[in-house]
């Protein structure tokens, strides 16, 4: 057994100032083994794979690679010693072309003309097709990610550690993506494969240790385990599934009429004549691959972008000039997908972030002046009602966990009881039970009579919430489709997805 | 009005002297600023570099001496830079402003003495053979050397920043300083090693200016070049071949407006002394086409 075991991981410890990110953890990983990490946000994952790629020392604890041990200084030692990682975020370049980036993460990187060929060479082997020429910032996100996939391979990794790898694919990317992988698995590379989405990971993966608050709570064989029984060993405690009070829809409210724009800056996407209209009590879902217009369409409708008048009409009236406090004002309230800098400016104390959003509906501005007791009540309100965590509206924006802001940006928005509420990934990024409760408001909301437009990356969340169902694509959308009974394939057609998104043939 | 004053071939010959402090200055912050650091103290290290040049000169009487003293002088200056805005954190725009005026005081005290005194002679070198060549001779090979290193420093910064690895690592810490910190680059080392070599070529340049366009010591003599060479290196969109032409250009018209000047020209010489710098701003934007570096002023921190 032990000749069978790659990477063995005994006892982590890593804290930081206030929190203990790992606390005794160990497993082992074995040779071609598809390893599953799950665990809520905070919970110590990432903290655990950095400590594997060399980022961070843990402060005890011992790992052992191949029977030797294994110390990396830094990611460079761990690459060479075989661990290879895919980031969720942050490690690609924008300006630079795919062989320059790729080259960027290799210890000795051939010239660029043999690199070029390579890159060509093993991402044919491996069905993920790229041209080493394009700039990485006209790719789409799965062609992103296969950037970081080849760059990994190129190396011959003997563990291929994966953060989040499909949270922004198409359901086809995702098949792609799974082939490769287990190519990969028969090939001898084992890999350490981090989701939260349950159902790729009974699919993919042969073994899981789960975490919690920085413990590990338990293994599990992923094909024999339930998704549901899964989810509350990562959070403890049973879950509540979102319920939609049956109502029926009403009037027309929101009305987006040949809606067009150009792409507002170099790597953005032009809105192609969108055309939709949105009942009251009723919620449209809008999946998509990420930038395929999802940001030009929340600041199209928020009033961020303006476009002609008639293209946006809210109960008959024309608002596609107005900005958006004269938005608010008639009715049509938008919850921006960066809550840090966009949804909410991190600096400031939660009171002020309340006001910012609700000044124009709450009357929390009078005679020019801010109406300070009120904007404070509010933002008490918000919290209160929404459960965010936190010790008081004066706290900055910056001090909240992921999942407490969401809730409060959410919130603050919902709570102004709007005629059409846009939101754009609304739990993106939060965990399995505050996006419970954040999809729960949405429904009761709808249920209220709002016009509710979700735009969101997480096929599974729409699934839950929508109504109806469309897909961006490319700037364009499709007709919408009645949500129920619609199956994964369907939504994945529907998605359309990246430019050369030819199934990849793979000769295994 | 006498035109005839104007000698072609003299105005081409000096616009490459001319040009030559802003080529220096302004090829060290391209290097800086695709690191993703900018800094604004350009005129502070040219001015150092120029009083540490001049002084080593007068005191060892090597021209040569006062060129390796003043790359020392505006890299001392700048590690200063390095040290408040890597490790310290400070805002690199009131920095960068802050060392343009900590370096005018600090010339003008180290300079006291120095004022009217002429440096050694800076010789010239003829390039054997080419520099008899009728008209290109006088205009191209027939400078001091400071000439050469400044174009060699253009196509040595070209080669770099295109074709080799170190290059390639500095643009990447320039364009996403998050993502080539996942990958294990030591971005904060190699952002204070560019911002030495900018406050090193910085003091080259304003060496150039006190040893051999001028040659003496005034306080404030470098009168705005380091502007000039931060303006041309956004106007030139980072790419190094722009900046020599947009520097030849600036430098050019700078010229040009001189002998106008001279030969008694019916324009007003407020207009004469702003064309260089229209000309340039003029020309540069119709040619902009790039991209700043994408974390260009921004603060990085290993743990945000």
């Amino acid at each position: 057994m032990a000749t069978d075991t790659l990477l063995e991981l005994r006892g982590l410890t890593k804290a930081y100032p206030g929190v203990v990110a790992n606390s005794d953890v160990s497993f082992t990983i074995g040779k071609g083994e598809v390893h599953a990490l799950l665990g809520e946000n905070g919970a110590g994952k990432s903290t655990l794979v950095k400590t594997i790629y060399g980022l961070v020392k843990p402060d005890t604890g011992k790992m052992t690679l191949n029977g030797v041990a294994y110390e990396p200084s830094e990611p460079r030692a761990a690459r060479a010693s075989g661990v290879a990682m895919v980031f969720q975020h942050f490690s690609l370049f924008d300006a630079l072309d795919v062989a320059e980036n790729i080259a960027l993460g290799m210890e000795n990187p051939p010239q660029m003309a043999d690199l070029a060929a390579r890159i060509r060479e093993v991402s044919e082997q491996y069905g993920l097709p790229l041209d080493p020429n394009m700039v990485v910032g006209d790719l789409s996100a799965g062609e992103r990610q296969r950037v970081e996939i080849i760059r990994c391979l190129l190396q011959d990794p003997k563990l291929l550690i994966m953060d989040e790898p499909t949270s922004v694919l198409t359901p086809q990317e995702v098949e792609i993506l799974f082939k490769t992988l287990n190519i990969l698995r028969e090939e001898g590379t084992s890999i350490l494969y981090i989701s939260h989405k349950l159902e790729e990971i009974r699919t993919l993966c042969e073994h899981a240790t789960i975490l919690r608050h920085g413990k590990v709570v338990g293994n599990c064989d992923p094909r024999q385990t339930s998704a549901r029984d899964m989810a509350e060993m990562m959070v403890g405690a049973s879950l509540h599934v979102p319920e939609k009070a049956p109502h029926e829809a009403g009037e027309v409210v929101l009305s987006i009429r040949g809606l067009s724009a150009p792409a507002p800056h170099q790597f953005g996407t032009a809105l192609k004549n969108i055309t939709v209209d949105v009942r009251e009590g009723e919620v449209l879902g809008i999946g998509g691959v990420a930038g395929n217009g999802q940001d030009e369409l929340v600041a199209a409708l928020s009033g961020e972008m303006k476009t002609a008048a008639g293209m946006v009409v809210i109960d008959g009236r024309e608002i596609g000039r107005l900005g958006p406090n004269e938005r608010r004002a008639a009715g049509l309230c938008a919850a921006p997908e960066e809550r840090n800098g966009h949804a909410a400016a991190p600096d400031m104390s939660l009171t002020e972030n309340a006001l910012m959003t609700g000044a124009v509906r709450k009357n929390l501005v009078k005679n020019g002046l801010l109406d300070w007791p009120a904007a404070k009540a509010f933002a008490e309100e918000v919290i209160k009602a929404f459960d965010v965590r936190t010790p008081g509206p004066a706290n900055a924006a910056r001090s909240l966990s992921g999942g407490n802001l969401q809730k409060f940006v959410i919130g603050r928005e919902i709570m102004q009881k709007p005629r059409v509420l846009v939101i754009n990934q609304p739990t993106w990024g939060v965990d399995a039970a505050a996006a419970a409760s954040i999809r729960q408001a949405i429904l009761d909301l709808a249920v209220s009579g709002t016009a509710v437009v979700c735009i969101s990356q997480d096929l599974d969340e729409l699934r839950e919430i929508s109504d109806r169902f469309a897909a961006l694509n490319e700037g364009k959308l499709t007709p919408p489709r009645p949500a129920k009974g619609l199956t994964i394939d369907e939504i994945g057609l529907m998605l359309g997805g990246a430019h050369d998104m030819e199934i990849a043939h793979v000769d295994a | 009005m006498d035109f005839s004053s104007i000698n072609p071939i003299l105005l081409l010959a000096s616009l490459m002297v001319a040009a030559t402090p802003i080529i220096l200055a302004a090829a060290g912050e391209l290097i800086v600023e695709r690191a993703g650091v900018l800094n604004l103290g350009v005129e502070g290290m040219m001015i150092t570099g120029a009083i540490t040049g001049f002084i080593a000169t007068v005191t060892t009487g090597s021209p040569w001496i006062g060129f390796v003293a003043a790359a020392a002088g505006g890299a001392g200056l700048s590690l200063l830079f390095a040290f408040l805005t890597q490790f310290l954190l400070s805002n690199q725009v009131a920095t960068g402003l802050a060392l343009t005026l900590f370096g005018l005081g600090l010339s003008a005290l180290l300079g006291q003495g120095y004022n009217g005194i002429k440096a050694p002679e800076f010789p010239r070198i003829d390039i054997p053979v080419i520099s008899d060549i009728p008209v290109l001779g006088p205009i191209l090979f027939s400078h001091d050397p400071m000439v050469y290193v400044g174009i060699g420093l253009i196509a040595g910064t070209w080669y770099f920043l295109k074709y080799s690895r170190a290059g390639l690592i500095l643009r990447a810490v320039g364009e996403n300083h998050e993502a080539a910190h996942a990958l294990g680059y030591h971005v904060i080392r190699i952002r204070i090693m560019a911002i030495a070599f900018g406050g090193a070529c910085a003091g080259l340049g304003g060496a150039y200016i006190s040893l051999v366009r001028v040659p003496q010591w005034t306080d404030g003599m470098t009168a705005g070049a380091g502007w000039i060479a931060l303006a041309i290196v956004v106007f030139a969109s980072w790419r190094p071949w722009r900046l020599l032409i947009g520097a030849y250009l600036f430098g050019g018209v700078t010229v040009l407006q001189l002998n106008l000047q001279a030969a008694g020209i019916a324009i007003p010489v407020e207009y004469l002394a702003m064309s260089p710098y229209i000309a340039t701003i003029l020309v540069l934007v119709l040619m902009s086409a790039g991209r700043a570096p994408g974390s260009l002023g921004k603060i990085f921190h290993a743990s945000r």
